[in-house]
């Protein structure tokens, strides 16, 4: 579902497919602890989101970066990459239960795209790597479709007025993957270099891709 | 806040040295721990949480991952080490008598029963 960026309130976040929702033997056990501890005092859930938070760029194999690199290499790759993403994202070895469902969206010079997410367990980490945490709050997902671009610019990216902004919803049967823009003065720079550029606000949409000059040789 | 300001992080920054030091065979990156999955994070951060609420010291924490390693018989210390971190915390918390066998299997179950009634898509809550 895309929201092109006029007002836009009529806006569910739910499904209304049957299919229910599943928590892995481990993700059950680390709920089960957590929630006993956070209730008998011994830990407090706001400090266990800040000491993940602190992690969120060491979780995940974060293959994003290297499909966007592919992406901005080679045609062909690109090509499929519209035509089918997942299998696209595939033939780079990444594939599993939460790299399924991938589309992708392409930044322009036209038109930027920016991901919004009800952050259930389907969320396409391997891809994305981890979700920031202020992804999970509802003022961010009513206030990027209804106002998205005082939203990018308080994350410091402004972008020219006549850039059309495009907010989508990803799903469970509909993960989006942002294809940032390749910055210029990246002629002939390897696939593995350009990976160092593309992070993972970029990928989500709430940033661009780095300025080559930021990135150390 | 705990670990909310330049301080809190460098507290952060200390209690992770001392819990690298005390998890013999800890997966590293260049940066520090590395993590596979979210739920390994969150099992991470409950260890570093719990002992800064001073409910144990590093080297109760070192005796105890270092036996669930130990009695480990598939040896998967470096394929599945958080499965094993996550034992050790089961087990050092009901050592602690803070949450007994019975509690927490009840919850695992209630955790599978609010999985299986949430569309998906949409959190699970118990």
């Amino acid at each position: 579902m895309a929201h092109d960026n006029h007002d836009d309130h009529g806006h569910e976040h739910g499904h209304d497919h049957g299919e229910m929702s599943h928590l892995d033997a481990m993700e059950v056990r680390v709920r089960a602890l957590q929630s006993l501890l956070v209730e008998k005092g011994y830990v407090d859930p706001k400090a266990l989101d800040l000491i993940v938070e602190t992690y969120e760029t060491r979780i995940g194999p974060r293959n994003g970066a290297q499909v966007v690199a592919r992406a901005w290499s080679d045609e062909a790759f690109m090509a499929r990459l519209r035509e089918d993403a997942t299998a696209a994202i595939g033939e780079l070895g990444f594939s599993g239960r939460q790299g399924e469902h991938m589309h992708i969206v392409e930044n322009s010079p036209d038109t930027h795209n920016m991901v919004v997410c009800t952050l259930c367990s389907c969320y396409p980490w391997p891809v994305l790597g981890l979700p920031p945490v202020w992804y999970k709050s509802a003022p961010y997902r009513s206030r990027a479709v209804s106002e998205p671009r005082a939203v990018l610019g308080e994350f410091g990216v402004e972008l020219p007025s006549t850039t059309r902004i495009r907010v989508w919803d990803s799903t469970a049967e509909l993960r989006y993957l942002v294809i940032p823009m390749r910055p210029a003065g990246t002629e002939g720079w390897s696939e593995e270099k350009l990976a160092r550029l593309v992070t993972r606000d970029s990928m989500i949409g709430t940033g661009l891709a780095l300025d080559p000059a930021g990135l150390d040789a | 806040m705990l670990f909310s300001s330049i301080a809190g992080s460098l507290i952060l920054k200390r209690a992770e040295r001392a819990l690298v030091e005390a998890s013999p065979h800890i997966p590293l990156g260049d940066e520090g721990p590395v993590f596979r999955e979210p739920w390994e994070a969150q099992a991470f951060a409950m260890a570093v949480a719990l002992h800064e609420n001073g409910l144990f010291n590093w080297s109760e924490w070192a005796k105890t991952l270092g036996s669930v390693i130990a009695e480990d018989t598939k040896c998967s210390a470096g394929q599945d080490y958080y499965r094993l971190w996550l034992a050790a915390l089961e087990r050092i918390v009901a050592e602690k008598q803070v949450i007994g066998d019975e509690e927490l299997h009840i919850r695992q179950h209630e955790w599978e029963e609010a999985a299986a009634r949430t569309p998906h898509g949409m959190p699970i809550e118990l």
